[in-house]
């Protein structure tokens, strides 16, 4: 059962701004899990992360645990890399969690680089974030200072270095291999997998990269135990979720919640409801690049597999009738993303909304892969002129048509991230569109 | 012209040089190293890539692609203050584009474009979408902004600019 609405483990010390020092972390318990992490067996500390069910909460929610059971054993070099590359539209939550608490991801991290025996390790910061960045850069000098970090941490003889590289302004970098690159001094193009970068990644080495929040979650499960921390969550998800509810609500805001809150006790109950007394028309569950989910849909938990899987929720077609196929006849409904949620009322303009978030796409392709460099260009023109009132019949048609070529078949998800919501809006409001370019007529 | 880094800059370098060693490279440093060119000139030009090229001893076609490659370096002079506005989707829903036609207003300047004091850039999401909308300057966020507030909040920077070099 989801644990209650007051249970924190990633926002405790929000609020507090002497927690955010390091002696005001100390004062709350903060650097004792490490001290008992650093007395285990490294692969004790990764068992008791797979036994949490801690999943991903940069986005594609795998399985923490199962991720760092992929380096090879008696890999002489491995590294761990924080993606703090927070960028997903409607996602704002990693930026509050390293401005209050940067401590916890220090701790986090230095717990995690110990149980992967990694000794160099990366938090990779986004260049937009400057604020966050100079936090982050005195917590971890501060941190070294007290033997928190370097060659020999707290005189137990294990090296755990970590340095904070700032990028330079790309949403592709929060995809793990841009990411790398980047790391490594190049554009932040992806890479084709495999090999992925638990075997290969920086420098050749094999390398874990994983979200701020998933690893602000460490510290809590080493000191009181992954069987503690999934039985606060739900089904094959263990832990809180932290959701960032944007858009049309009377109380927007980062909240940390039980995985199994359903959208519409969010909105409600949590949100203070749609504002000025409008109905929902729209709500985007996890970060632009995922299909949303229309009045009807909103009873459904905000957890990983629910959102793929319910089936209230309606699969997502290219066309009217055509059903999208993940692969093996799979449908696509949603996924539960970033956790950025983005509520639209029934006054909003929807063909407005999917070309403002197709623009964003077409903006941060990469260039790589011809059908992403060119797609998501087509498909920001197309919905440009619905949005502007000058689309032609067949228009729609187009757009599903484009975004069907887009999706699987690029080298990484930026591609399918414009072809899903692309394809979701169709699905769901294609009235809205009709009725636009029947206007346009 | 040939320029050179500072000594503060090249002690910087050095230090992030050592930092990476465990690359095997100086490669990792050029972000970095672009970030300091980008504080110590204003803008890359191409004698500041010719000059992170050298310093890194890395092709200058590299150095080229990387800084075309990222928003936040610039390739032409710019303002002493970058404001990055907002207007992704959260935003949108709640006025980012009245607020960003409001900057353009004020400052007498079209968003992308550059007068002495300030760039006016529409950012891509500044990832604080709770507090829709806002902008970014600097360490400095702007929240919730009305467009009201526009006016106060560039008279405020005028006098105290946030260049986004102070944290380089």
């Amino acid at each position: 059962m989801p644990t209650g609405r007051d249970t924190k483990v990633v926002t405790l010390r929000f609020g507090n701004e002497e927690a955010r020092t390091l002696a005001g972390y100390e004062k709350t318990g903060g650097y004792q899990t490490l001290r008992k992490a650093l007395a285990m067996r490294p692969e004790d500390i990764t068992a008791e992360v797979k036994a949490s069910n801690l999943r991903g909460r940069g986005g594609a929610g795998f399985a923490t645990g199962v991720k760092w059971g992929f380096v090879p054993a008696g890999s002489p070099k491995v590294h761990l890399v924080c993606n703090a590359d927070e960028s997903e539209p409607g996602t704002c939550k990693d930026r509050e969690l390293m401005y209050w608490d940067p401590h916890l991801l220090i701790e986090g991290m230095a717990i995690s680089a110990h149980a992967l025996r990694a000794q160099h390790n990366f938090i990779y910061i986004r260049g937009e974030m400057m604020r966050e960045y100079v936090v982050l850069q005195k917590a971890v000098d501060d941190a070294y200072a007290r033997g928190y970090l370097g060659k020999n941490v707290l005189g137990t003889g294990v090296q755990i270095e970590l340095t904070v590289h700032r990028g330079a302004g790309a949403y592709i970098c929060g995809e793990e291999t841009a990411l790398l690159n980047s790391l490594e001094g190049l554009r932040g193009q992806p890479r084709l997998k495999p090999p992925f970068p638990a075997v290969k990644g920086l420098f050749g080495n094999p390398t874990i990269v994983n979200n701020v929040e998933t690893l602000m979650n460490v510290p809590a499960i080493i000191d009181k135990g992954g069987k503690w921390f999934n039985d606060l969550g739900m089904g094959r998800s263990g832990g809180t979720r932290i959701v960032c509810v944007s858009g049309h609500v009377t109380k927007p805001g980062v909240f940390e919640l039980p995985i199994g809150i359903t959208f519409n006790e969010l909105i409600n109950e949590v949100c203070g409801g749609v504002w000025k007394g409008r109905k929902v028309k729209a709500v985007i569950p996890g970060g632009v690049s995922m299909p949303p989910l229309d009045p009807d849909e909103l009873d459904v938990p905000i957890e990983f597999d629910a959102l793929q899987t319910d089936e209230r929720i309606k699969p997502v077609q290219f066309l009217p009738g055509k059903q999208f196929d993940l692969g093996g006849g799979k449908p696509l409904r949603t996924m539960a993303g970033s956790g950025g949620v983005v509520v639209m009322d029934d006054q909003t303009d929807i063909p407005k909304a999917l070309w403002r978030i197709l623009k964003f796409f077409a903006h941060e392709s990469c260039g790589q892969c011809t059908p992403c460099r060119e797609g998501t260009g087509w498909m920001e023109k197309v919905s440009r002129r619905i949005a502007d009132g000058n689309g032609k019949p067949g228009d729609l048609e187009l757009l599903g048509t484009i975004a069907h070529g887009i999706a699987g078949n690029s080298i990484c998800a930026l591609g399918d991230a414009a072809a899903w919501p692309a394809m979701g809006f169709l699905t769901k409001y294609w009235a809205d569109f009709e009725a636009k370019i029947r206007r346009a007529a | 012209m040939s320029l050179e880094f500072s000594a503060d800059a090249q002690k910087k370098i050095s230090a992030l040089c050592e930092r990476y060693q465990v690359s095997g490279s100086k490669k990792p440093v050029v972000l970095a190293a672009l970030h300091l060119a980008q504080k110590e000139f204003g803008y890359l030009s191409d004698d500041a890539l010719r000059l992170v090229a050298r310093t890194l001893d890395l092709p200058y076609a590299h150095v080229f692609g990387v800084a075309t490659f990222y928003t936040m370096f610039r390739r032409e002079p710019g303002g002493v203050t970058t404001v990055r506005m907002c207007t992704n989707i959260s935003c949108m829903l709640r006025g980012g584009y009245d607020v960003l036609d409001a900057f353009e207003k004020k400052l007498g300047i079209a968003k992308g474009m550059s007068n002495k004091q300030f760039t006016l850039v529409e950012e891509e999401c500044i990832a604080a979408c709770a507090n829709a909308p806002c902008a970014v300057v600097g360490t400095k966020y702007y929240l919730d902004i009305t467009v009201d507030q526009v006016a106060n909040i560039v008279d405020e920077l005028s006098r105290e600019p946030h260049p986004e070099s102070e944290v380089v």
